[in-house]
């Protein structure tokens, strides 16, 4: 249903023009590019989990890796079709791209954030589909060996590129993940800062901060564990995961939230100082402008969802409380939407000539792909549970051998006494 | 002659583990293990030399940051520079700190791909390629050992060797 309203939205802007949204000359970017940044957002736990975690040897990763690498792939995708969208004619996307062109020698300016972004996105994306592939390639094998109809033997047999599991394939694959695994941290690091350049090189009172990158690195890590907390909640429920995704997994995410949580509402505090510090009178406008003017409403949302609901989870008995988790996953997921409309239109609906101010209200449109993206978004990790494995098997297998043998082991001491 | 191959399949990776070096100690040749994860020390006692697949890593990433920076300098100092805001683009060194996201981002993703590309081709992994199964359950949880022989009598004598150091069965 949502995808299908996506489809028509997506297809009326495009046979229409971006005149159907609610921009205007003051504010020209709002949901569109809150969206995008959301999404791109969410998508990085994925990376955090299987790439970071991995060079921390946190096996705790393991039983989640999988899903949340998916979801990386799938929030990208959706990140990207709101950056296609809001170009208007999405038949000229390849203007962005260093390629020769029929206007004489003008080249993309690679002074520009907004070619940064271009090859910061592009290169995220397809680094994380490979990672993500070469991960399920084993995985693939045993589904393959396992699969008692021939049209899954065929298909499984395609996909997992006729791998066995010889010595040589495991040694190579295992540095494979590893160097993918540190080439993956940078990157991830790298893409949101990249995203907040966007905002942070302009001259816009409230974007003008050099706080930016690291502020958005936390919130999207910080958003993405909310959504993998959202999501994983609903999988291990529906796929009877409960003794791979266990209690203590939900906590150690749960921290993690804590924690960025917490990060990212020193941030706005700090932001809010630095503007009163500067003594720059627009940068002060700005931000007492957020906190009290007709956009007050989203502003006390996020502080609310992002700065204190994450706080409860000081409380062991919340943060091991499935109930309490997803209530306040999607809390978290809300209030980081409301972050990003209200960085993008707080700053620009009131801008250095008060002739031109004015407001912003999305149209049936913009809600319509707003809400569609989600189901952009779902369609393809449902299929993803449906068909693909779940659970990085082959990589759970290295411990839960030693793990097993350790609580025999226990089981036998226990026995002496 | 042609070489032949004796398999020993077997359920436990301790055991496998602790066979091999039994084995090359009777001048058997074990030139594989077939097995569902990654085991710890397998190459060493199989003496498999380091991979060298970081290696190609690097090389494709240092590629990626020089063709980066060739493009670069080429399309916005050599053959078009603009002077936008007051910031001419003049020279490269001038213009090298708005230059790192894309270098570094063109380092990342041809090393990333180069590798996994290089992966895919040495190891033979391509969509099509038909798998060599000796047991079924090797991807799930068991272990298959392969020792290289040239007679029949080898394989008998490798198959005995393999069932005396705990295989399930010999193929």
């Amino acid at each position: 249903m949502a995808l299908l309203w996506w489809i028509i939205s997506v297809s009326y802007t495009l046979g229409t023009g971006l005149g159907v949204w609610g921009l205007n000359k003051t504010v020209g970017w709002a949901w569109d590019i809150t969206n995008f940044v959301w999404w791109v957002g969410i998508g990085h736990a994925g990376t955090l989990i299987s790439a970071i975690l991995l060079l921390f040897r946190q096996k705790w990763r393991l039983s989640i890796n999988r899903s949340a690498e998916a979801m990386t792939i799938f929030a990208v995708i959706c990140a990207a079709s709101f950056i296609v969208s809001h170009m208007g004619r999405p038949w000229v996307a390849y203007w962005p791209l260093p390629l020769p062109n029929q206007f004489g020698s003008l080249w993309v300016n690679f002074n520009s954030p907004l070619v940064w972004d271009v090859f910061a996105i592009s290169t995220y994306f397809s680094v994380s589909l490979v990672f993500w592939y070469t991960g399920l390639i084993p995985d693939f094998a045993v589904v393959r060996d396992r699969a008692k109809s021939k049209s899954a033997k065929f298909w499984y047999t395609i996909l997992s590129f006729g791998w066995t599991g010889t010595a040589k394939n495991w040694q190579r694959f295992e540095e494979v993940s590893l160097v993918l695994a540190g080439l993956s941290t940078p990157l991830v690091l790298s893409v949101h800062s990249v995203v907040s350049m966007d905002f942070a090189t302009s001259l816009v009172p409230g974007w003008h901060t050099t706080i930016f990158p690291p502020y958005f690195v936390a919130g999207a890590i910080f958003s993405g564990f909310a959504m993998v907390q959202t999501l994983l909640i609903i999988t291990r429920k529906v796929l009877n995961l409960e003794n791979y995704i266990t209690i203590y997994h939900i906590d150690m995410m749960n921290r993690i939230i804590l924690i960025t949580g917490s990060i990212v509402g020193v941030a706005y505090i700090t932001e809010f100082f630095i503007a009163w510090y500067s003594g720059v009178e627009y940068e002060q406008y700005a931000f007492i402008n957020r906190a009290t003017g007709p956009y007050w409403w989203a502003y006390w949302s996020m502080m609310t969802c992002n700065v204190i609901t994450p706080q409860l989870f000081w409380s062991a008995k919340l943060r091991t409380s499935l109930f309490a988790t997803f209530f306040i996953s999607i809390f978290v997921n809300i209030g980081m939407w409301f972050e990003r409309f209200v960085i993008i239109v707080t700053s620009l609906h009131r801008d250095y000539v008060p002739s031109s101010w004015t407001m912003y209200s999305p149209t049936w449109v913009e809600v319509g792909i707003f809400i569609g993206s989600l189901g952009l978004f779902f369609v393809p990790f449902l299929l993803f549970t449906r068909f693909f494995p779940v659970i990085a098997m082959s990589e759970l297998k290295t411990i839960v051998k030693t793990s097993s043998s350790q609580a025999k082991k226990k089981g036998a001491h226990h026995h002496e006494h | 002659m042609s070489t032949k191959i004796a398999y020993g399949i077997f359920d436990d990776d301790d055991v496998v583990l602790h066979a091999i070096p039994k084995l090359q100690e009777k001048k058997f040749k074990v030139v594989d293990v077939i097995s569902p994860f990654p085991i710890h020390g397998l190459d060493h006692a199989l003496g498999l030399k380091r991979t060298r697949i970081s290696m190609t890593a690097f090389m494709y990433g240092i590629t990626g940051t020089s063709l980066a920076l060739l493009m670069m300098w080429y399309m916005n100092i050599w053959d078009w520079p603009m002077d936008i805001g007051g910031k001419p683009s003049f020279a490269l060194y001038k213009n090298l700190p708005a230059f790192i996201p894309v270098t570094f981002e063109s380092t990342v993703l041809c090393a990333a791909h180069g590798m996994v590309i290089t992966f895919y081709l040495r190891s033979k992994l391509l969509p099509g390629v038909e798998p060599v199964i000796i047991d079924a359950r090797a991807t799930d949880d068991r272990f298959v050992m392969a020792i290289e022989v040239k007679t029949d009598a080898d394989k008998d004598a490798a198959h005995a060797a393999m069932k005396a150091l705990g295989a399930m069965y010999v193929k």
